[in-house]
């Protein structure tokens, strides 16, 4: 498997690191349902057979975070952009 | 047929002709009483219904051939060699099965408590492999701290000075050992089929069919089968199948490579582990090393890791033994693990009437066989979990009650 990342090309898997899902959503702890909400994010996963979108850290390269969207059935990858906008605040 | 030494030498001097199936070649029934999905721990749990509970109108329905999934693809070792009470009191309970599974089935499992070797290589190492003896200790299982010079004895061809990671000694559990996976899978499988237990091979679980919030039956690829209780024991594939009944799982799917090696002289005589990385390797009878190391780290439903991990595992394994260089790998394969968000597994009722979970193994399948079917054939018959297991149920994230072995949190790929 190879990452094709945004600043440096594409590159061997060895010089990432994997986070996860990419599109959990941290809940506001000072909402009303915010316990249930946050029993989800913590825990519950869709894992998916198919297209997931993820986080890789390029620690081995440029250290940005990715948004990488990769079929779990066969490690194909869809398509890498940066995590955050470039030049977009945090 | 009962396998026994008269049996073998009665049908050795008359060409071998007399030999039956181990299981019979069923097609599905319309209505069972309990259908049990996977044939892997499914097959110990339709074993232990028919045994103990006296329940034999049964199904175990695996979406491929038996011995095809998780259960044909560990690397057969068995231990009880954990920290934490609820895992500890569980793994214990399937060392004691395991040691007399091969009378209990009447079929030769290869059972092998050949002893564990934790190796450490520092001094906190020493510690936390000592606070974990001490722990399995207070629950009646054996351990052993190991000096280096006592490891020496076991292991003379290890690197014990090795400039990064030197050998300080290892936490033994003389009781841990391998056992012939095939053979669990095709003894428990005989032994259901004679109690009556239909074992039906090809047939993928396509849907459920709830209504009321009660399980009525599965739709499989071979058609619809009815039940009032369905088992899950699908782990590699929980979150999907668990989907088609609307659920959704605190588990993540991963994968975890192994390795075998070309057949050598005897090298190996335990299950030894490297503390500083990831290896972790046995010899089978055969001859050939059996070696595995940590998962690849990202979702996969691949069966199929990377290279990165092959790497690390090879460097794992030469840091301890200098002398396998020059071993070829003769096959590398992958299975799939159900991560759990503790690192424990769940055997649990839902929130759907009649319908059972077991799933969330982790690295733990393998050695569960035994216990994790006693288990979940007493949940599904009393429709209550016994008290091995009460540790492992499904709303302990939302509680906190956590079995969190490594203490690594919510993120599986650390487990």
């Amino acid at each position: 498997m190879r990452i094709k990342c945004p600043y440096c090309g594409e590159r061997d898997l060895g010089e990432f690191t994997y986070l996860g899902a990419a599109d959990l959503k941290r809940p506001d702890p000072s909402s009303a349902g915010a316990p249930a909400a946050f029993f989800d994010y913590v825990y519950m996963r869709e894992n998916p057979a198919g297209p997931l979108a993820e986080l890789w850290y390029h620690g081995g390269g440029c250290r940005s975070w990715l948004r990488v969207v990769r079929d779990t059935r066969n490690h194909e990858i869809g398509g890498v952009g940066l995590a955050k906008p470039e030049g977009g605040a945090q | 047929m009962r396998y026994s030494a008269f049996a073998l030498l009665k049908n050795g001097l008359t060409g071998n002709r007399g030999w039956t199936p181990a299981w019979r070649k069923q097609e599905p029934k319309p209505v069972y009483d309990v259908v049990i999905v996977g044939g892997g721990h499914g097959l110990a749990a339709a074993y232990y219904l028919a045994k103990q509970h006296g329940i034999t109108n049964v199904a175990v329905l695996e979406k491929s051939y038996l011995g095809s999934g998780n259960i044909g693809r560990n690397t057969t070792i068995v231990r009880s060699n954990y920290l934490l009470p609820g895992n500890t009191d569980f793994y214990e309970r399937s060392m004691q099965l395991w040691k007399g599974l091969t009378r209990e089935l009447n079929f030769n499992t290869m059972v092998s408590q050949r002893g564990i070797l934790n190796v450490f290589h520092s001094d906190p190492q020493r510690n936390a492999y000592a606070r974990r003896g001490n722990a399995m200790r207070l629950s009646g299982v054996d351990a052993e701290l190991l000096t280096r010079d006592q490891v020496r004895e076991h292991l003379p061809f290890a690197d014990f000075d090795n400039a990064r990671f030197p050998i300080r000694g290892a936490l033994m559990q003389r009781r841990g050992g391998t056992v012939r996976h095939d053979a669990v899978v095709w003894g428990y499988a005989r032994g259901a089929d004679a109690r009556g237990v239909d074992i039906i091979e090809n047939c993928e679980v396509t849907g459920f069919r709830i209504e009321q919030g009660r399980v009525k039956g599965v739709e499989t690829s071979r058609g619809y089968i009815g039940a009032s209780k369905v088992g899950l024991a699908v782990a590699g594939n929980s979150s999907r199948v668990a989907a088609l009944a609307g659920l959704r799982l605190p588990i993540e799917a991963h994968v975890i490579q192994a390795f075998v090696t070309e057949g050598i002289k005897p090298l190996i005589d335990h299950v030894v582990t490297f503390g500083a990385g990831h290896f972790y390797v046995s010899q089978s009878d055969k001859g050939g090393l059996v070696f595995g190391g940590d998962l690849d780290g990202y979702n996969s439903y691949a069966q199929r890791g990377n290279l990165p991990v092959v790497e690390d595992v090879a460097e794992g394994g030469l840091a301890l033994f200098p002398n396998l260089a020059r071993l070829r790998i003769l096959r590398n394969w992958a299975g799939l693990v159900d991560m759990s968000m503790d690192g424990s597994p769940i055997i649990d009722k839902t929130d759907i009437a009649g319908l059972y979970l077991n799933c969330g193994w982790n690295y733990g399948g393998f050695k569960a066989t035994p216990a994790s079917g006693e288990a979940f054939a007493h949940l599904i018959a009393e429709n209550e979990p016994s008290d091995l297991i009460r540790p492992f149920r499904l709303d302990r994230y939302a509680k906190g009650a956590l079995l969190d072995e490594k203490g690594s949190g919510a993120q599986p790929n650390l487990h």
